[in-house]
């Protein structure tokens, strides 16, 4: 749509804006929404982003359509009114232990309140408290929070493509809940976190596992192994004033080693033992044509999801253990006969952009008699937690380099976090990339970008194999149907749950925009660039491990029965 | 809980063309059936139509006349619209509640038999205070011919 709209007096361009309300934020106004999101599909339940016409009509800004001559007026006394009448009403049954929230001064609705300037509630809290949702090992759900934007049930359904959360009921009895007011654990939920990364409330959270973490990191008989992944170092900076993509991995190694953690390893190394092993088994499956496509298995969500909408798509996905278990693994065999001698006890923390990461620790094929491969794993945000709580000063620090052995990873490895990196290290590996020129052809094709089906070919003795790269569950579903239907056909596809890959993971900090995943993403590519090792097998430390440690052992890296 | 017949579900599926777009009248049609939406029903559904359970469970929820529990053989509907509220539907209500020992939040009688609901307004109000047994229309009601009733269906169950 061209034309204009008067805005509080001011002509702004409408430039084919979707809603009126991107058409007064242009113009410079930033109205209040709790249900609105760019990403999803306009509901216009909050009623937060009202505006008055020139005929002192009030419409929802967000769901209505510009028309070039409209006057609108945004700020009027009435508007103000019924803002904070809707406010009131909605702070009217919510809980209200601000101070102990574990979202306060990150809400939504605590900022609006402030700023539209309710300073009392008038009516009393008449709902009945319901009982807090621990049952998910990813996300805790507080009923007593929710305000009902509907943002989750909407990303979980028009993103993932899970749908495991719905609207249920109306009118007063209302309520955000699993199929048939189930647990979340008991439900299809892929533990994907994004529906947390939209709530403005504390209703959705991530489970804090803190405490857990502390209490092994001032135990001496524990010896506590930090491993980190890739999308971590792009993106925790942003809780400590960097620009989002600012790599800080050096800090970050700095400020866990003041935390009082043992060992600090890059999870990259995982990666790069990961693309060594995945590659292998994609050639043979190729050479052998069996169980093509072969699908990646790196992501949990993913994993979850195709275990429980797909499963007769398993003997196509690979019996590769996600980066950070295959780490988990080799730095718990590394570590046995130092505990046996010490009498000590290694516990691995994984600190990861990603909330199913901590169901995926869980999961029984990652533990054995002596306990998880991965004890723990703490988000982005729960990290920073941990650093603020200590009075860490993260800006001050000066940079410190990973402990060997395991501090060294390719530029492959690093690329993981991102949308299509897992793919482009394959194929470097595949090809055998080794010159300049054919390490940027490959980054040149769709490997890199953020669309959410990506599609490439690759010659490989003497056959041209295709791939698809796909981010986003929704993306991966619709890909599924496809391959199902026979409209397309790949040899390899490589899956990641969320939005941009891991960069995007619902444990990262916030908000997420596409701006914020895009910087991320070059941040990595940057750590690539600067890398001085670019394929994973070139990596001296896989070499050791291959030698030595894993010498015989090579299935530990693997799932068994995955086929 | 004993497995339902999927069959059945499976055939009203198909008269629907299995069409999610026509979700409303499959569980309509569902409840006639097994005069509720079992759990199961609504799982198979969402495999067929490829909706998610947590989609057809918020349309469930949403409509006052699908029911998740399982309602009694007959369903007894008792106007309280504003004709049949002056014409004494409450003291109808009440009878029967105690009758059939229901309270506020049980409303199927033990014995699986009677379902007891309200609804604001039947379109008979000339024949106030009006009541439904399944489809039929009783008017005029009385609270004692009401508990009538529930004997004489329960002597024909019998």
């Amino acid at each position: 749509m061209k034309g204009y709209v008067i805005v509080d007096g001011i002509k702004t361009a409408i430039n084919d804006a979707k809603n009126l309300l991107e058409v007064i934020r242009s113009a410079g106004i930033e109205l209040p929404t709790f249900c609105y999101h760019s990403e999803l599909s306009t509901f216009g339940a909050c009623r937060m982003c009202i505006v008055e016409d020139d005929r002192g009509r009030i419409m929802t800004s967000c769901s209505t359509i510009p028309y070039d001559g409209m006057v609108v007026y945004t700020n009027t006394p009435r508007l103000r009114k019924y803002r904070r009448n809707i406010l009131e009403l909605l702070l009217a049954n919510h809980d209200r232990d601000c101070t102990t929230c574990i979202k306060s001064s990150r809400c939504k609705l605590q900022e609006l309140a402030l700023t539209m300037g309710v300073r009392d509630v008038r009516f009393e809290n008449i709902t009945e408290k319901k009982p807090v949702d621990r049952s998910s090992p990813s996300i805790v759900r507080d009923p007593n929070k929710c305000i009902m934007c509907g943002e989750c049930v909407r990303m979980c359904e028009e993103v993932q493509g899970v749908g495991a959360i719905c609207i249920a009921n109306r009118g007063a009895s209302i309520e955000v809940v699993a199929a048939y007011g189930k647990p979340l654990a008991e439900s299809n939920c892929v533990n994907c976190g994004q529906c947390r990364s939209v709530c403005p409330t504390g209703a959705l959270t991530i489970k804090n596992d803190n405490k857990d973490v502390w209490d092994a990191i001032n135990d001496p008989k524990k010896r506590v192994i930090v491993q980190i992944a890739p999308a971590v170092r792009v993106a925790i900076g942003e809780e400590f004033g960097e620009a989002p993509g600012t790599e800080v991995m050096g800090r970050l190694v700095a400020a866990l080693r003041k935390m009082g953690v043992d060992e600090v390893y890059d999870t990259t190394i995982g990666a790069d033992l990961t693309v060594t092993e995945e590659t292998a088994e994609f050639i043979a499956r190729v050479r052998e044509g069996k169980n093509i496509p072969l699908f990646t298995s790196c992501c949990p969500g993913w994993m979850q999801f195709v275990k429980t909408k797909y499963p007769e798509l398993l003997p196509n996905v690979s019996t590769c253990r996600s980066p950070m278990e295959m780490f988990g693994v080799v730095i718990k065999e590394y570590f046995k006969d130092a505990d046996k001698e010490e009498d000590r006890q290694t516990v691995n923390v994984a600190i990861m952009p990603c909330t199913a990461k901590k169901a995926e620790a869980a999961l029984p094929e990652f533990t054995t008699d002596a306990g998880r491969d991965v004890d723990f794993v703490l988000t982005t945000q729960e990290l920073c937690m941990m650093i603020k709580e200590s009075g860490i000063q993260f800006a001050e620090l000066s940079e410190e380099a990973a402990d060997m052995p395991f501090g060294l990873g390719s530029g492959a490895g690093v690329i993981f976090g991102v949308t299509g990196g897992v793919t482009e290290s394959v194929i470097r590996q595949v090809s055998n990339a080794h010159s300049k020129e054919t390490l940027r052809d490959i980054a040149f094709t769709p490997v890199r970008g953020m669309n959410g089906i990506r599609e490439l070919s690759l010659e490989f003795e003497g056959q041209t194999l295709r791939v698809a790269i796909v981010n986003g569950l929704k993306n991966a579903d619709m890909l599924i149907k496809k391959l199902k239907s026979g409209e397309v056909s790949y040899d390899f596809i490589e899956v990641m749950a969320c939005t941009g890959g891991c960069i995007g993971g619902a444990g990262q900090p916030l908000p997420q925009t596409s701006e914020v995943r895009e910087a991320r993403a070059k941040g990595l590519y940057g750590a690539d660039s600067v890398a001085q090792i670019k394929r994973s097998e070139e990596n001296p430390t896989i070499e050791t491990l291959y030698n030595g440690l894993l010498k015989g052992k090579e299935h530990i890296l693997h799932v068994p029965g995955r086929h | 809980m004993a497995t339902i017949d999927l069959t059945v579900v499976d055939d009203i599926i198909r008269e629907h063309q299995s069409n999610k777009q026509n979700i409303i009248a499959i569980l309509q049609d569902v409840q006639k059936v097994f005069r509720y939406l079992p759990e199961e029903a609504l799982n198979h559904i969402s495999v067929k139509l490829d909706m998610t359970p947590a989609k057809i469970y918020s349309i469930a929820t949403f409509y006052e006349n699908f029911s998740l529990k399982p309602k009694g053989k007959y369903i007894i509907r008792i106007c309280d619209g504003t004709a049949c509220h002056v014409k004494h539907s409450i003291p109808i209500l009440n009878a029967l509640k105690k009758k059939l020992e229901l309270d506020d939040g049980k409303h199927t009688s033990s014995d699986m038999l009677f379902t007891l609901e309200t609804v604001s307004c039947l379109g008979a109000c000339g024949l106030a205070p009006v009541m439904m047994v399944n489809d039929t229309v009783h008017s005029k009601v009385t609270p004692e011919y009401a508990e009538q009733l529930i004997d004489k269906i329960r002597a024909e169950e019998a």
